[in-house]
């Protein structure tokens, strides 16, 4: 180390934090974000007593330079000497975590969350908790708000009567005076209980909760939710009824649609933390009440959640709930006024038949599955498509092929390019479950249609979808169903349909192996050497390097390289660069064989 | 590629075009602006509707005007009583005969209070702000376009306005009556009325933020006892705006009312408005929507700057700090801005200031985008502003002396080279010796800075080549200290089961 240290002289602290005050904001978020390399170089006494103390007094900064430097002193233990010394980097993060901006607060308590843990226990009630306690009663509510999500990482780790003052701490901030304060209590009240011993839990976290979820402002009730949820599952079984049903009933029936949102969103991982007699007696009500909800918003969340929670109803009584409570409202939901009700419903509607059986899905579900598959909305038939797995699994694809027919049709003639796009991205999957007949029969010709759209991402689309049905049907299905196709187009007037062929031989030479590119697809190729526009030639001399690995070094030397080769004296620039590109490929490639 | 012109307009795979819009965009993430403003204004109407448990049956009473003084204030009682009654205005033919009847009450009580008087007596109070808070307190609706921008699209509109609107209508004739008595009111408009009034600023409908305007403004005119309370939710609004939800449709209508307000502060300013300039205010500053809001900011500013002159470096300090980097538009309206701050600026202010500033200006002056530009020397154009450059042109000159010289020679745009060539003028008049000496001097300055860059950049290459020295040795160090401790763990577990061995 004796080397290493002589450096130091090299770079006068000064010299390092001119670079950190730098007039231009750029270099100064350079030089904050190579912190570490600024004190590497000091060695960790001097970042201890002059780096650390220089940064604790010019807080004054734009936020972007801020943010670097909480991230940055997250990392910083080793730099000043390894966890013995980790309360050095305390006072700065600390005047971070006051600043105004979210970001930077957020990151500055989330590298003291992270340095925390590498305080001994003594340290951390000598250093780290009086810290908590300062920000929880700073004047600013920035301050307070970050010292929320401090207490959970200091209370397993502290004595007794320590215990007791954050806790006394904690319970000041969720009634504070600012809504801020109270917002950043509520969304870590779940993180708290969860550290607390079980009988403080009932005696304080109860109640703080219960007057959370009444908050006068919706934005503070909603994060009472979230913590509701935790809060069920740290609670035995007998106390539920008694200390959070109230509350959480309360919420599903809140006056604003912000809770009942939450609620809904949350509902599958409350109905894991109650457990399965709450959820028949309380949940299946509410569920029902939130799938009928006034606003679109609550129904579309509560359409999200029909499949999972279905699935995780208990067993025994599982499928009379579904068909007695469920279903009704799901059938409603299927014409609902607002199209993403409707699409949130469609992509996980699908997943009931598995939970059904056969006979309930083909009886009941089926009817719901074949008018998504009608709805005017794109969305919501897209939503359905892509899942027919599901159903395929129980009942097979073919109950549904006569309308999933029109659907798809529909979808693949769409006005917007986009929706064409995305039912392209489903066909391999349809071509499977479907099987190679009725692709053949009725999806085949829309496949080839795309290939001449007038928007290339389309004409792209069809050209990979191809070489993934071709990876599912096999190349002898290749040769006889598309190739010919494909190649047809070869001889079109429109040179955009041209090109179409070459980027259809580039997508399918490999999949269709050396017989079929040798035979049908390079003569056409080495024809179209010769089109008269210069787009096509060129496109000749990429595709010619694309295809040369599936194709045999005899071929490449007698046939490949002359076409090549006159190209490359083409007239036009671009085509003696591509065919130039493609020749020197071709020859290093050669050349890592031969290795 | 595709522009939504030269679709067919009804293919028969999109039933109507409008409806496809916003599925279309989600399957691929991009909203399309000249679709979305393609749609129609759109109304929503709140959950308040449903729950009403009952639907009432309204029946018409004697008109007011025909009744006898002794039965005036029973039957005025009685048709508040009557408005609490709210209607399904989605369903637009629902109960016409009830919609009339209220609404026909309603324009009874906005006449009745705005023109006679001895109408309001103590028992009446406690029943108008009930119907005033079950008509007007509601939860909004959600926003029916997720991304809703309120430059670019319609706002939804209240569906329930016909009623609310006479509702809103009363509430202010009420505030403004001259019987109106502040003592009996604060009984029933407390605090968490305030709350519930500030929380309706957030509504869509421009013509709803319109009445709460003038109604918040009277009541913090006429309520003494509410102000501070007023003055510390509209701060936990504007915080929640700034740093949490960027989300709110009311920020203009409680800047306006702030800027009255702020007038009327007492000199010298308390702690508390300044924190409320230099924490709220200024960082109000830093919003994606500042356009909205952006003329009621700036007067609130301007208001604080001439009620106390000592503010102002805070606000050129914060206006500096929260610069826009990227944004162009919101670029040319901070300058907008500075502007107005110096047209009222005291000189002696002016010194304490003018370093960073002009350090600002000059980046300005170099940006590539024209507007900019231009924008920031037109300040040459405002003569008060031009006096204090001249009385600091010592100071001035040579912080943007560098930038009017080089962008002289490169910028691609010629309103700007010459408005350049004016500013260097005006310059040269001002102080010739001063700007010859710069002149002269440019080109030593350019080759310094140069210079300096190459240190820089053999600073941190060194500083780089360190810490990969340091790095490998604390890496090699860390591994012997395993080897070390693996050997022992072997030997130990060795001894172990030998150990167990034997046993």
């Amino acid at each position: 180390m004796a080397g290493a240290d002589s450096d130091d002289s090299l770079y006068p602290i000064a010299v390092l934090i001119d670079e950190l005050r730098n007039e231009d904001v750029q270099l100064r978020l350079n030089s904050i974000k190579k912190l570490s390399t600024i004190a590497l170089a000091l060695g960790v006494e001097r970042t201890r007593t002059e780096l650390l103390p220089f940064l604790t007094d010019t807080i004054y900064d734009e936020d972007e330079v801020l943010l670097a430097l909480a991230e940055q002193l997250g990392n910083f233990t080793m730099l000043v000497g390894g966890p013995e010394y980790v309360h050095c980097l305390l006072p700065p993060l600390e005047s971070l975590a006051t600043v105004e901006e979210t970001v930077v607060r957020d990151k500055a308590v989330e590298s003291l969350r992270k340095i925390s843990h590498e305080h001994s226990p003594v340290d951390l009630e000598v250093h780290f908790e009086p810290l908590v306690k300062r920000l929880a009663s700073g004047d600013w509510f920035t301050s307070r708000t970050s010292a929320c999500g401090l207490f959970s990482v200091c209370y397993p780790r502290v004595s007794s009567t320590v215990k007791a003052e954050i806790r006394q701490h904690f319970r000041t901030l969720c009634s504070d005076d600012t809504p801020m304060v109270r917002r950043a209590a509520a969304s870590k009240l779940g993180e708290f209980a969860k550290v607390l011993e079980l009988e403080y839990v009932k005696s304080d976290i109860i109640s703080l909760f219960t007057a959370l979820a009444s908050d006068e402002q919706d934005s503070v009730r909603l994060l009472a939710v979230e913590a509701g949820v935790s809060i069920a599952t740290l609670l035995p079984q007998e106390d539920l009824e008694a200390l959070v049903m109230p509350t959480l009933r309360q919420a599903a029936e809140d006056k604003s649609w912000r809770v009942r949102y939450m609620v809904a969103d949350k509902f599958s991982d409350l109905q894991k933390a109650v457990g399965p007699e709450i959820t028949k007696n309380d949940l299946v009500p509410a569920f029902q009440n939130l799938l009928k909800d006034c606003e679109a918003e609550v129904r579309a969340a509560a359409a999200n959640k029909v499949k999972e929670f279905c699935e995780n109803l208990p067993e025994d009584s599982r499928e009379t709930i579904i068909m007695t409570h469920i279903l009704p409202c799901v059938k409603e939901l299927v014409s609902d006024t607002n199209q993403h009700v409707k699409s949130a419903l469609a992509s996980v509607i699908m997943g009931l038949s598995t939970i059904l059986g056969k006979d309930n899905t083909i009886e009941h579900l089926l009817p719901l599955f074949l008018a998504q598959l009608k709805d005017e909305c794109p969305e919501v038939r897209l939503n359905i498509i892509s899942n027919l797995d599901c159903v395929n699994e129980v009942i097979g694809i073919r109950q549904l092929s006569q309308s999933l027919l029109p659907a798809i049709v529909e979808l693949a003639e769409d006005a917007k390019w986009r929706v064409r796009l995305a039912i392209i991205e489903y066909m391999p999957l349809l071509a499977g479950q479907l099987g190679v007949e009725f692709f053949d029969e009725k999806l085949n010709s829309l496949c080839m249609a795309w290939l001449v759209d007038h928007v290339y991402a389309i004409r792209e689309a069809a050209t990979c979808n191809l070489m993934k049905l071709v990876e599912k049907f096999g190349a002898e299905w290749a040769q006889n169903t598309i190739v010919p196709k494909v190649l047809g187009m070869a001889n079109d007037p429109n040179y955009l349909h041209r090109m179409t062929t070459l980027f259809c031989i580039n997508a399918l030479s490999e999949v269709c192996g050396q017989e079929i590119t040798t035979k049908h697809m390079l003569p056409v190729v080495f024809k179209m050497s010769n089109d008269q526009v210069a787009n096509v030639r060129f496109n000749v001399a990429k595709s010619l390097q694309k295809i040369g690995p599936v194709l045999d070094s005899n071929c490449l030397q007698t046939e490949v390289k002359p076409v090549l080769e006159k190209l490359a004296s083409d007239q036009d620039m671009d085509v003696k660069y591509f065919a130039q590109e493609a020749i020197s490929g071709r020859i290093k490639k050669m050349k890592r064989n031969r290795k | 590629m595709e522009t939504p012109t030269k679709l067919p307009p009804s293919s028969p795979s999109s039933p109507t075009t409008g409806f496809s819009v916003p599925s279309a965009e989600k399957v691929d993430g991009f909203p399309r602006r000249s679709m979305r403003r393609a749609r129609q204004r759109r109304s929503h109407s709140s959950s308040q509707f449903r729950y009403q448990s009952s639907q009432v049956e309204l029946t018409p009473l004697p008109l007011l005007k025909d009744a006898p003084v002794a039965e005036l204030h029973d039957l005025f009682c009685k048709k508040l009583q009557q408005c609490c009654v709210l209607f399904d205005f989605l369903d637009c033919v629902a109960d016409l005969k009830g919609k009339e009847i209220k609404r026909a009450a309603l324009n009874e009580l906005v006449e009745s209070v705005a023109t006679s008087r001895g109408v309001l007596i103590e028992p009446l109070y406690p029943e108008a702000i009930k119907m005033i808070s079950v008509n007007i307190f509601r939860t909004l609706p959600p926003s029916e376009n997720p991304e809703f921008d309120p430059e670019e699209d319609e706002p939804a509109l209240e569906a329930s306005w016909p009623h609310l609107q006479l509702v809103y209508e009363f509430f202010l004739r009420f505030l403004e009556s001259p019987d109106f008595q502040p003592s009996l009111a604060k009984r029933y408009v407390d605090q968490k009325f305030v709350l519930q009034l500030l929380e309706l600023f957030d509504s869509e409908d421009p013509r709803e933020r319109e009445y709460l305007k003038t109604i918040l403004h009277r009541v913090y005119g006429k309520l003494l006892g509410l102000r501070a309370y007023i003055r510390k939710q509209i701060n936990n609004i504007f915080l929640r705006f700034i740093y949490e939800t960027e989300r709110f449709n009311g920020v203009a209508e409680l800047l306006e009312i702030l800027g009255s307000i702020i007038n009327g502060f007492a000199l010298p300013l308390k702690s508390e408005h300044k924190q409320f300039l230099v924490r709220v205010l200024i960082p109000l500053h830093t919003a994606k929507s500042l356009s909205i809001f952006h003329a009621q900011l700036a007067y609130c500013v301007v208001q604080f700057m001439e009620k106390d002159a000592t503010v102002t470096e805070h606000i050129i300090r914060g206006l500096l700090r929260y610069w826009p980097k990227t944004c162009t538009q919101k670029e040319v309206m901070f300058l907008g801005e500075i502007e107005e701050i110096l047209d009222v600026i005291e000189p002696s202010q002016f010194i304490r200031v003018q370093e960073p500033l002009f350090k600002q200006i000059a980046a300005c002056i170099s940006s590539p985008h024209f507007q900019v530009a231009e924008r920031a020397l037109y300040f040459w154009n405002n003569e008060y502003i031009l006096s204090l450059i001249e009385e600091n042109c010592q100071v001035i000159l040579p912080l943007v002396f560098g930038t009017l010289y080089r962008v002289s020679k490169e910028h691609w745009n010629q309103t700007i080279i010459s408005l350049i060539y004016n500013v260097l003028k005006t310059f040269m008049e001002m102080n010739s010796k001063l700007f010859d000496e710069l002149t002269a001097s440019y080109k030593v300055e350019k080759q310094k800075e140069v210079k300096k860059e190459r240190e820089r950049a053999e600073l941190w290459r060194n500083l780089e080549d360190l810490q990969e020295r340091r790095l490998q040795s604390l890496t090699e160090a860390s591994r012997n200290q395993k080897n070390l401790q693996e050997r022992e763990n072997t030997t130990k577990s060795q001894s172990e089961t030998s150990a167990a061995n034997t046993t």
